[in-house]
């Protein structure tokens, strides 16, 4: 299959959704850019949450800019690899703690 | 991505080890398509075409291409195979250079300028010629290559000479991957003995400083923030200590080209060179006020244009033929790979230079 729903390259073209609304996609830029400065947390530390996060919305374009983002900072394999771990433990455990939801509702019903 | 390699271009006899086949590829394809623009194109611009030299500050000698390393992206294509080294008579010839502009800097580096034989020489009389700042740019692990290397800190020492240190992470892995196995045991063994004569210490004037460079084809994170977690993880783990980090960009030629075209990454990478393009650092790039002399003596703008065979753009050619007036405010010679010295903070021997 030479052709998918996402094309890599695509990435390098993020800035442009602004010629189709420009006040809104600078908006967006503008407050992006605020979000990842250096604060109360460091660029580093903010990279990694990227990093997991875009895995639990598993957008492709998001692991690409944040796993190269956080090689940039000198990040460890081993160290966005726990990162994913604690965004996968997350995932998994709000699938999970719906299970109490369904265990009410089954005790409500059929009790 | 693949293991590292034992031996230089060169000796492989791969067809990048021929520079006129590493500027093909750095002028064709996205950059004679027009998908991007090229350095000439770029810094038109800002009417910063044709970059000028300035007046000498800093002469830049590269002794000789020996190395015991095999560094997976030396863009000098460095190695124990490679026999280049400069003679004790280009040595005084740009002894005369030094003594008659001025320069405050002298710059040794290599391969490992200290497998010249005539190194300990030079180092004793090039610290006669009342130089500011004496750098020796060395690999760390050649302290400890071999017996006859062991007393370079205390050699180092008696000729305050300024450390300059390649250490691309604080970590075993991400260095023995770039530089070798047991490069980082070898390294910290050596910052440590250095440490132990006095360099590197907070108020010491024996100058150590570290040089990171990527690991892969990505560009160099701040420079203020890398050289933060570098001392923080260096002191806690090993008790070494240092002055400055300075991040550099690997620039695409070369042993990095190499491996940019083989792992698939060489568009992506031009890519990030031009979108991080800094027209702020295109001002201080080091060509302007640096000379690089080849191991035979010849005259280059920078060391990657050394590597790339591309000479200065003067009819003096050569350290003996060395004339102020035809050096300086010559036009410096440039292609696309000048886009690693001006991405983001831009990139320098020295470091960051916007």
């Amino acid at each position: 299959m030479s052709k998918t729903y996402y094309n890599p390259a695509d990435l390098r073209k993020f800035g442009n959704i602004t010629e189709w609304s420009e006040e809104l996609g600078n908006k967006f830029f503008e407050y992006y850019g605020k979000v990842f400065e250096e604060g109360a947390l460091t660029a580093r530390e903010k990279s990694l949450i990227a990093l997991a996060v875009a895995h639990t919305e598993q957008c492709p374009y998001c692991i690409d800019a944040y796993t190269k983002d956080s090689l940039q900072r000198g990040v460890t394999k081993e160290e966005m690899m726990e990162a994913i771990h604690v965004g996968a433990a997350i995932k998994s455990g709000a699938t999970l703690v719906h299970g109490v939801q369904m265990m009410n509702k089954v005790n409500k019903l059929d009790g | 991505m693949s293991k590292l390699k034992t031996q230089s271009l060169h000796k492989r006899e791969s067809a990048l080890a021929n520079s006129k086949r590493q500027l093909e590829i750095l002028s064709n394809g996205i950059f004679k398509s027009g998908e991007l623009p090229t350095f000439k194109d770029k810094i038109s611009e800002t009417n910063q075409f044709p970059l000028k030299a300035k007046k000498l500050e800093i002469l830049q000698i590269n002794v000789g291409y020996m190395c015991n390393q095999v560094c997976e992206h030396c863009h000098v294509d460095a190695g124990p195979d490679r026999q280049e080294i400069m003679t004790r008579e280009t040595m005084l010839q740009c002894l005369e250079v030094i003594k008659s502009t001025g320069a405050h800097t002298l710059d040794l580096t290599g391969g490992a300028p200290e497998m010249n034989p005539n190194f300990r020489w030079f180092v004793e009389e090039a610290s006669k010629v009342g130089i500011k700042d004496f750098i020796v740019r060395s690999n760390l692990t050649i302290i400890r290559a071999n017996k006859k290397y062991h007393d370079l800190p205390d050699f180092f020492k008696k000729y305050n000479v300024h450390v300059v240190s390649s250490m691309p992470h604080w970590t075993r892995g991400k260095t023995d991957k770039q530089r070798g196995d047991g490069v980082f045991d070898k390294s910290i063994k050596a910052l440590q003995e250095l440490n132990a004569v006095g360099y590197g210490m907070p108020n010491s004037n024996l100058r150590l400083d570290l040089v990171y460079n990527p690991s892969g084809a990505f560009l160099p994170s701040n420079q203020a923030s890398m050289e933060k977690d570098f001392k923080k993880v260096l002191k806690e783990d090993f008790g070494i200590q240092f002055h400055n980090l300075f991040a550099l960009t690997n620039l695409p030629i070369s042993r990095f080209l190499d491996y940019l075209i083989a792992s698939e990454n060489y568009e992506d990478y031009m890519y990030q060179l031009v979108d991080a393009y800094n027209p702020a650092a295109v001002s201080n790039v080091m060509c302007t006020n640096t000379l690089s002399v080849s191991w035979d003596g010849f005259l280059y703008d920078c060391d990657f244009n050394q590597m790339l065979e591309l000479p200065v753009n003067s009819k003096a050619k050569h350290i003996s033929e060395y004339n102020k007036d035809l050096l300086e405010g010559r036009n410096i010679v440039i292609s696309q790979h000048c886009y690693g010295c001006t991405a983001g903070a831009g990139s320098s021997c020295q470091g960051s230079v916007a």
